[in-house]
């Protein structure tokens, strides 16, 4: 078997998932309760922010446990409009964002708010200065992504950062769910970024678990109110088992970050090298320092994207057609639509997604077998002809 | 740089004639204590310094342990070289290279109490300034107030090199200022009077009072996991834990609420006072400091001091608080000092104390309860636990669960 989908989801590690069961086992008092079993679990829920904050270079008051990726999504875009609403009601984003910050726009525009939402270039990247112009006095939040979750643009944090230096007041956010542990954390968490979402299970840890990094200072409105648990920012019994599995498997994920980031960076070398110049092949995902080394998304033209997956599949290869989350539909991946790509070979783009699991050996069993399909199907397209 | 020995040179001691030997014989002790977990290490202590023989130990876990030592004026880590010249140069350059930096400057001082050695001093002096001039660049000697003095002694079995003069935390050995009890709450104060107690030479023991369910155990742990910090600057302290609800309730029950607070106050001290008597101490520690609070004002102190003629010592009475704040933050007593566990001193505290109440009063109210029956039975629930630096009593499991992540 070989598992090429990861940047849909991992398979959880079994020394996290260690944790994760001698805690909810061991340690299941609620950490609000006033006895001592809350008071260790209390501790627990501590140690894991603390660690998780470490980690990160983060303040540990910065540190917010959520479901997942969508939920400091959520909080992250529609807490920060909430909550700035006196001041402004513009909103800007990109065209290529996960749908958890897409439809979080749509959701506000119905509202009321005005949205913007900024082009992006072929590789899918954003452009700064399209960004300054769409800047007023209205706006109170930016947000876009650190990495592109269909093809891997790493977008260009680092000059948005500086440019929205200039704009205190503007909070900023950087969904971060793919951009963890591939040796490229500095250029898309810079000290200019407010707010910065991530998901547990795209590291080995289980679903229902993430991160909201919020800034120490900045505001957001809560959209779970109750008990008070996370500061008042998301009330509800904290997911203790998870989080501290989620601390553990953080923990595991940037140790050695650079050598696995490499092998990543190998595999997909080794695979971009392969498809390189074969007709009817479109890479969408360079080998670039401008993307991540985890994720390279192409296209063989005439085939549908779903029928190249599930041919794969009977080979025991798991991949996605673009985004995991939108696959199920029947419309074409929005990154490739927003970067103007034909719908046609739009429609027939494949994601393979790496991690430090998979092996060089795979991707030349990959290559071996994708040589066969693409053989088979180049002859029925008439393809280089 | 494997430091094989340290030369500790003796505080206000050394000014004690005849008491000396007491004192250095105590301070030997205590050195003994801090450093049992280095069976290897050899303790010294001659009449004029401490040599402690390291024999491998490292450094700067002793360095650490030594710091808090009272009764050490300054200390100085050394190397034992053989008695050529080719090895006081080779290992004083060792030392400066590790020790200088560019702008600061130095001198060379020599000592010999062996004469027949073939260097006198002025010649070593010299020889190995020459000597480090030719292989250091930037160096710079100044006579009066070097930065860096580079010690070289010539005795009779070797000869001893150093170059770092580093301070101890003075004060007296502990033991040689009598012993006392200390009143311990938990708060910021009394830590740091302890500390203080601690650096005049009193041999200190803790009287913790403590009244569960309404306060909780955590509260007590805090207090005992205080006294493990202060235990770095004793060796070893006592903790004696005193239950004080039944005291508390009674008081409650039967004192009008403006004297709650000056007659619990006043059984504090009480039992505070039978405690030192029963273990033949001199005096009674406190962490008071005036007006700070209801029970600290003059008027206060006059109406609960009317229990006892025992000394009661009050290191930090005219402290302000950020002083006391600051030496707390020194000591390593504030960030758990601050944490919010209940303590039996505001339990049962009155919305509105007196603070000018009048010792007549409070002995008129006290006159309706059975004082010596309270005391006797919270003398008989009292607990005592030896707690040793760095003892943890509060972080139990956490640390344990902490490894999982």
């Amino acid at each position: 078997m070989i598992y090429f989908d990861n940047s849909a989801t991992t398979k959880i590690d079994p020394a996290v998932l260690a944790t994760y069961d001698q805690v909810a086992q061991n340690i299941w008092g609620n950490p609000s309760s006033l006895h001592k079993m809350g008071d260790r679990a209390y501790q627990l829920l501590t140690s894991s922010r603390k660690q998780i904050a470490s980690l990160l270079g983060t303040k540990q008051n910065e540190i917010f446990f959520t479901s997942g990726g969508t939920e400091s999504n959520n909080t992250a875009i529609k807490g920060t409009a909430i909550q700035k609403r006196e001041f402004g009601k513009h909103i800007i984003t990109s065209s290529v964002e996960h749908a958890s910050v897409a439809n979080a726009f749509n959701a506000l525009e119905n509202l009321g708010y005005r949205v913007t939402r900024l082009p992006v270039d072929k590789e899918g990247r954003v452009n700064v200065n399209d960004l300054r112009n769409a800047l007023d006095t209205d706006t109170t939040l930016v947000s876009i992504m650190g990495v592109n979750n269909e093809i891997g643009t790493i977008q260009p944090i680092e000059a948005i950062s500086d440019l929205l230096t200039n704009y205190p007041t503007i909070q900023f956010h950087v969904d971060n769910v793919q951009a963890l542990g591939k040796n490229i954390w500095s250029r898309v968490f810079t000290p200019r970024v407010d707010l910065s979402s991530l998901s547990a299970h795209k590291f080995h840890a289980p679903r229902g678990i993430g991160i909201l990094y919020k800034k120490e200072g900045k505001m957001l409105s809560p959209l779970h109110d109750g008990g008070g648990q996370e500061k008042g920012l998301r009330s509800g019994t904290e997911n203790l088992p998870a989080i501290a599995a989620m601390a553990k498997a953080v923990r595991l994920l940037l140790t050695d970050e650079a050598d696995k980031a490499n092998r990543e960076a190998a595999i997909k070398r080794k695979i971009v090298d392969y498809l390189q110049d074969k007709p009817g092949i479109k890479i969408f995902s360079p080998v670039s320092d401008d993307f991540t080394p985890h994720i390279l998304c192409f296209a063989l033209e005439g085939i549908r994207g779903e029928t190249l997956v599930h041919t794969l599949e009977e080979h025991d290869i798991y991949t996605s057609t673009t985004s995991a989350c939108a696959s199920t539909k029947t419309d074409e991946a929005s990154t490739l639509v927003s970067m103007h790509v034909d719908d046609k070979i739009a429609t027939s783009a494949i994601r393979l997604s790496f991690d430090e699991s998979n092996t060089i050996e795979e991707a030349d069993e990959f290559i071996a077998v994708f040589d066969k399909i693409y053989q088979h199907f180049a002859k029925i397209n008439h393809l280089g002809e | 740089m494997e430091y094989t020995e340290i030369m500790v040179r003796y505080g206000e001691l050394s000014t004690k004639g005849k008491n000396r030997k007491d004192f250095i014989g105590k301070l030997a002790g205590n050195v003994t204590k801090v450093l049992r977990k280095f069976p290897q290490v050899e303790i010294h202590p001659r009449h004029d310094r401490m040599h402690i023989v390291l024999n491998g130990a490292p450094f700067t876990e002793i360095d650490q342990r030594l710091k808090k030592v009272f009764g050490i004026q300054t200390y100085s880590p050394t190397i034992k070289v053989e008695k050529t010249l080719e090895a006081i140069e080779e290992t004083s350059l060792a030392l400066m290279k590790e020790t200088f930096k560019k702008g600061m400057t130095f001198k060379v001082n020599t000592k010999r109490s062996d004469h027949h050695f073939a260097y006198d001093t002025n010649e070593l002096n010299a020889l190995v300034g020459d000597y480090l001039f030719e292989n250091m660049s930037d160096l710079k000697v100044e006579m009066k107030h070097p930065d860096l003095v580079l010690r070289i002694e010539v005795r009779q079995d070797a000869i001893y090199i150093s170059n770092q003069l580093l301070h101890g935390a003075g004060g007296m050995p502990v033991g040689t200022g009598g012993r006392a009890v200390m009143m311990l709450s938990g708060g910021i104060d009394s830590p740091v009077a302890s500390y203080l107690a601690l650096k005049r030479g009193v041999d200190i023991e803790m009287v913790h009072f403590f009244s569960p369910p309404y306060t909780t155990e955590k509260a007590l742990n805090k207090a005992k996991e205080l006294t493990g910090i202060l235990a770095n600057y004793a060796g070893r302290i006592n903790f004696i834990a005193v239950p004080f609800a039944e005291i508390q309730e009674t008081i409650k029950e039967k004192v009008p609420e403006g004297y709650l607070m000056t007659v619990q106050r006043r059984f504090m001290l009480r039992l505070a006072d039978e405690i030192r008597a029963k273990r033949n101490e001199l005096a009674i520690f406190n962490g008071e400091s005036v007006g700070q609070v209801a029970s600290q004002t003059l008027e206060s102190m006059m109406a609960i001091n009317d229990v006892t003629t025992t000394p009661v010592v009050r290191p930090v009475a005219t402290m302000d608080k950020t002083e006391i704040i600051r030496l707390a933050e020194d000591i390593g007593t504030f960030d758990l000092s601050i944490k919010p566990f209940e303590d039996c001193c505001t339990i049962f505290a009155p919305p509105r104390p007196k603070t000018k109440p009048k010792v007549d009063k409070a002995r008129e109210y006290e006159a309706r309860l059975d004082v010596d029956g309270l005391i006797e039975r919270a003398l008989a629930g009292i607990e005592v636990t030896a707690i040793y630096p760095d003892d943890k009593f509060l972080a139990d499991k956490a640390e344990e669960d902490a490894a999982l992540l």
